[in-house]
């Protein structure tokens, strides 16, 4: 039993963004409100980069941003006394930070495509527009 | 459909967890993510580019073909978001509504589209939802410079302390945004226009581009900022920091731009007269 919540301990980033990505991935296929399905889409978004932003962790480990890296003396002698285990990964947060901003930046194109469907339809139910489809 | 997508969800689901297993623990520090090229992107940033930020260096430096296109996607975005809802200015008269400033008495009036220029007693309010309210305006009024402050000093300082392009651009346009949202969107256009927002977009992208450009012009590679050593007057080190510093603006540009953009645009349905 103290095995089990020994591996729940180590593994629970995993956990938490394996229940996220779901509860993004069934909005997405269930819920018949565009919104909804948009929402389902970001929520999506945020536990690939719970994922990434997790693995970047590092057990002892600081910021990446390398200390009394201020000033002159740091240049030739003093930079041998950087050691990889002391800071965090730094690439995911590099690949995350991007992936934010471009994150919001669909969520708007998103939304644009959801009014133009509104002004047209005067619904977000899919179901609904599927109906006055067929009609045509 | 919803069985389906119960079914889709738990089988995805299931087969995560039976994947977990292959994953490394928490924080582990032998990891894979950890081994291969993230140490020496740590160990040789200062030797290298002389910027202490890790993430800084990685993201314009190292990376740099990669955040170009990051920032030409953001630009694409907004620019969609343009076509996609901006209407051409509609004819005929329109109903507006006028509040006087002195009693808060609402008067409404049939005028034309063209927006009417200021009047001393009279202000315009939207027609949906325009409630006179003293405390939200004047605390963002307050607050709008700070932000923008903030927004410049995290883009600047982004070599030393978490920051850069990206968050500056986003607090910037968060300001204007804010500005928007608590007074209403012709108050905000008045201070930045449309044209603005769509020049200040392609102008950060060129700026990103233009000093790869440079770079590749001064018979370096594209992006290699040791190029710049010569325009500068820096060794080669020094001039990758300033490099970055170049190419973190215009992300920063680029970036607060298309925020701006992509809010009105979404906020007034493509019609620019009335916001949220």
């Amino acid at each position: 039993m103290s095995d089990f919540f020994s591996s729940v301990a180590d593994y629970y980033n995993y956990l938490i963004y394996i229940v996220l990505m779901v509860i993004g991935l069934y909005a997405i296929i269930a819920k018949k409100n565009l919104v909804k399905k948009i929402v389902g889409m970001n929520i999506f978004q945020t536990a690939i980069i719970l994922f990434y932003v997790s693995i970047g962790a590092k057990r002892g480990a600081t910021i990446p941003i390398i200390e009394h890296g201020h000033g002159e003396a740091v240049h030739g002698a003093g930079s041998q006394a950087i050691k990889a285990a002391e800071y965090i990964n730094p690439l995911p947060h590099v690949l995350m930070l991007t992936a934010i901003v471009v994150a919001v930046a669909t969520l708007g194109v998103a939304l644009a495509l959801a009014i133009r469907v509104y002004n047209r339809y005067e619904t977000l139910e899919e179901d609904e527009i599927l109906a006055q489809l067929r009609e045509k | 459909m919803r069985t389906l997508g119960i079914l889709v969800a738990a089988l995805t689901c299931a087969l995560l967890f039976y994947a977990m297993g292959d994953f490394p623990p928490w924080a582990d520090p032998g990891s894979a993510a950890h081994t291969h090229v993230s140490p020496r992107y740590i160990e040789k940033t200062m030797e290298e580019t002389s910027v202490p930020n890790a993430v800084t260096a990685v993201l314009a430096d190292y990376r740099g073909f990669d955040t170009m296109f990051e920032t030409t996607v953001i630009f694409a975005a907004g620019v969609v978001c343009f076509f996609i809802l901006r209407l051409p200015k509609k004819e005929g008269p329109i109903f507006r509504r006028y509040r006087h400033t002195l009693t808060g008495m609402t008067i409404r009036v049939k005028c034309t589209r063209k927006i009417p220029p200021v009047l001393e007693e009279f202000e315009m309010i939207d027609n949906l939802w325009a409630p006179h309210d003293l405390i939200i305006k004047t605390s963002c009024r307050i607050l709008v410079p700070f932000l923008q402050l903030f927004g410049l000093y995290v883009i600047a300082h982004g070599h030393h302390s978490p920051g850069g392009g990206f968050q500056g651009g986003v607090i910037l346009g968060a300001s204007m945004i804010l500005l928007a949202i608590s007074h209403d969107l012709r108050t905000a256009l008045a201070r930045m226009g449309e044209k603005v927002h769509a020049l200040l977009c392609p102008i950060g992208v060129l700026i990103y581009a233009g000093t790869g450009a440079l770079c590749l012009v001064l018979g370096r590679d594209f992006l290699d900022y040791g190029a710049l050593a010569g325009i500068l007057h820096v060794d080669p080190v020094t001039a990758r920091s300033h490099g970055i510093l170049i190419v973190e603006i215009g992300v920063g540009l680029a970036v607060m731009a298309t925020m701006i953009w992509i809010y009105n645009n979404i906020s007034s349905r493509g019609e620019y007269d009335e916001g949220l």
